[in-house]
C-alpha cells in the first residue's frame, strides 16, 4: 500500500513527520538529505521516535536512550531490544510516499496490548 | 590488563561491561551483583510494573543472545576492597582479584529515622529493587488507602500509579514545595499540582512522627509472617492518616560503606574526576554511587539519573583502559523523565544554577508547556510537560552549548 506523506519541500532536513496511522509511522529527513521511514513507536515503551534526537542516520528515543538505525531499524542498546520496522520511501514529483512493510510491527508491551484489545 | 571486576550488576555495571567489550577489552571480566537477578531496568518499577502492564521478563536489560563473555557472581555482596592486594572481598568469604575495577554499587533507598519506628511493620515499603516492587505490587493489589511519604519523583510516580489502580492516595512532604530541589520552587509547584488535579491529597510542610499499628501498639492485624500491619501514619502536627499501605520515598544514599578504609576517597559517594577516575590507579566509579567532577560547574555532582548510568560508563571505561591517559569525552547534561497521571515530564540541566525560569511554549495551567531556566540570560536547564518534540530540540541546544 502506497501512502502519501507530505511534500519533500515541507519537511526540512533534521525534521520528522509522523503519519497518524495505527501503528504510526514516521518519516525522517536527515541532515544529509536522505529520507527514511520507520515505525514511530519505540519498541521498549510508548514514545514517539519522531520526537526523538536525530543525528546522522540514527534517532534516539526521546524518553530513554535507545538509538534506532533509520536504514535498518536496528537498535543499539537496551532498554529497547527489538528493531523497529522500516518502510520503503518513494519521492515522486516532490511528494513523499511510504510503501508500508508487511512484517508484523514490534510494539512495546503496553501498546501491543492496547492494539490487540482494539482489534478484538 | 588481564582481569577487570565490575562491582554492581545494574544499568551502570552492565553499561560498563558492554563498554569494556566495545572498546576492545578481551580479558577476564567478572561482574559482581548483590541481587540475585540479572541486570534489569528500574524505571518501570514505579509505573507499569506495578499495574502489571509490564512483566518481569520485559525488565531484562540484556538483549536475547547477548553474551559479554563475563563471569557473573550474583547474589553476592561486596564487603571490602584491599588496595594492596587489589581484590574485592565478598560476603561469602571469597575474594576477586583484578587489575582494573569499575565501582557501580549504586544507592540504597533511604529510610525514615529509627525513632519513627515501623521498620518491622508489614505494609510499609521502600522502592528501589525488583523485590521491593514485587512486594509493593502485591500490597497495592489489596486496594485501600495509600500514604506516600516524600515528594520526589519516585513517590509521585507511585502515587500516580496507585491512583490509576483505584486506591485512595495521600502524599506527605516535609518541604513546603515538592520537587523544589530538582525543579526549583515555581516549577516544583506546577508539576506537583498534578496530584491535586486527580484528587490525590498533597500535604506539604509537615513531617512524619511515626506509625501506628503492628509492632508498636500490638493492635495491628497479624500478617502471615507474624508481623503486625501498619494502620496509620502519624504526623508531627498530631494528625493521624489511616493507611493500608505506606511507601517511604525519601531519596537514596550511595552504597559505598563497603569502601570505607579502602583508601578510595568517599565524599557523597565515590569522589571522581570528570572522567570517572578515583584517586586510586585502575579504579573508576559510575552510576548512582559516583560523585563526578563537573568541569562546567566547577564542582562535584552525584547524579542519580538513568541516563547518566547508561552514558557515563563509556567515558570511565576509556579512562580505565587507557590508564587515565585519555581525554574525557563530553558528557551530556543530566537528563531525566517521569510519567505521572498520563503526563510526560522531561528535564535536562541544572535548575539550581538558574536565576530565572520562563514558560516559552504552552501554559503551565494546561500541564502542557516548555519552560527554560536561565542564568544571566543563558539557558542552563529545560523542563517539558507533554512537549517531547520541543523538549528534544532544546535538549540538543543545551548539550551543544556545553551546559
Amino acid at each position: 500500500m502506497k501512502i502519501p506523506v507530505c511534500r519533500l519541500a515541507d519537511l526540512p532536513r533534521g525534521e520528522a513527520y509522523r503519519l497518524e496511522i495505527d501503528p504510526p509511522v514516521s518519516v525522517f529527513h536527515t541532515d544529509d538529505g536522505e529520507v527514511f521511514a520507520i515505525d514511530d513507536t519505540c519498541t521498549h515503551q510508548d514514545a514517539s521516535l519522531a520526537d526523538g534526537w536525530l543525528e546522522g542516520c540514527e534517532v534516539e528515543c526521546p524518553l530513554h536512550a535507545s538509538k534506532f538505525d533509520l536504514r535498518t531499524g536496528a537498535v543499539d542498546t537496551s532498554p529497547a531490544k527489538r528493531p523497529v520496522r522500516t518502510h520503503q520511501v518513494l519521492v515522486e514529483d516532490g511528494m513523499i510516499y511510504v510503501e508500508l512493510s508487511l512484517a508484523a510491527p514490534n510494539l512495546p508491551p503496553c501498546v501491543g496490548a492496547r492494539l490487540a484489545q482494539g482489534s478484538a | 590488563m588481564r582481569t577487570v571486576a565490575v562491582v554492581g550488576a545494574s544499568l551502570a555495571g552492565l553499561s560498563a561491561a558492554r563498554s569494556l567489550r566495545k572498546q576492545g577489552y578481551d580479558g577476564r571480566l567478572v561482574i559482581i551483583g548483590d541481587e540475585p537477578h540479572r541486570p534489569y531496568d528500574r524505571p518501570p518499577l514505579s509505573k507499569d510494573f506495578l499495574t502489571g502492564a509490564v512483566a518481569e521478563a520485559d525488565l531484562a536489560l540484556e538483549a536475547d543472545g547477548e553474551d559479554l563473555a563475563a563471569e557473573w557472581l550474583l547474589g553476592t555482596r561486596a564487603t571490602g576492597f584491599d588496595r594492596t592486594e587489589r581484590r574485592i572481598r565478598l560476603a561469602d568469604g571469597t575474594a576477586v582479584r583484578a587489575d582494573g575495577f569499575v565501582i557501580a554499587t549504586g544507592a540504597a533507598a533511604r529510610t525514615l529515622p529509627a525513632r519513627a519506628g515501623g521498620a518491622n511493620m508489614a505494609g510499609i515499603h521502600t522502592l528501589r529493587t525488583l523485590d521491593d516492587a514485587r512486594a509493593l505490587r502485591a500490597d497495592l493489589a489489596r486496594g485501600g488507602r495509600l500514604v506516600v511519604i516524600g515528594g520526589g519523583f519516585i513517590g509521585a510516580e507511585v502515587a500516580s500509579t496507585a491512583y490509576a489502580l483505584g486506591l485512595d492516595v495521600t502524599v506527605v512532604v516535609v518541604a513546603p514545595t515538592p520537587l523544589a530541589g530538582p525543579l526549583g520552587e515555581t516549577m516544583g509547584g506546577v508539576v506537583s499540582s498534578l496530584h491535586a488535579d486527580h484528587g490525590v491529597r498533597l500535604l506539604c510542610g509537615v513531617g512524619v512522627k511515626g506509625f501506628s499499628g503492628g509492632e508498636r501498639s500490638g493492635t495491628g492485624v497479624p500478617t502471615a509472617e507474624g508481623r503486625g500491619r501498619v494502620e496509620a501514619v502519624l504526623l508531627e502536627d498530631g494528625r493521624r492518616l489511616p493507611a493500608d499501605v505506606v511507601v517511604v520515598g525519601v531519596g537514596a544514599q550511595p552504597h559505598v560503606e563497603w569502601l570505607e578504609s579502602s583508601g578510595i576517597e568517599l565524599e557523597n559517594g565515590v569522589k571522581c574526576g570528570a572522567d570517572g577516575r578515583t584517586g586510586l590507579a585502575g579504579v573508576v566509579a559510575v552510576g548512582d554511587c559516583a560523585n563526578w567532577y563537573d568541569p562546567a560547574a566547577g564542582m562535584h555532582r552525584r547524579v542519580e539519573h538513568w541516563t547518566g548510568a547508561k552514558e557515563r560508563p563509556a567515558v570511565a571505561v576509556a579512562t580505565l583502559l587507557s590508564g587515565g591517559a585519555g581525554q574525557p569525552g563530553p558528557v551530556r547534561p543530566p537528563y531525566f523523565w517521569s510519567d505521572q497521571y498520563g503526563v510526560r515530564i522531561q528535564f535536562t540541566g541544572h535548575a539550581a544554577a538558574a536565576d530565572s525560569v520562563t514558560v516559552e511554549e504552552g501554559a503551565a495551567d494546561d500541564r502542557s508547556f516548555l519552560a527554560v531556566y536561565r542564568r544571566a540570560g543563558a539557558p542552563v536547564a529545560v523542563l517539558g510537560m507533554d512537549q517531547p518534540r520541543l523538549f528534544t530540540r532544546w535538549r540538543k541546544q543545551l548539550a551543544a552549548a556545553g551546559a
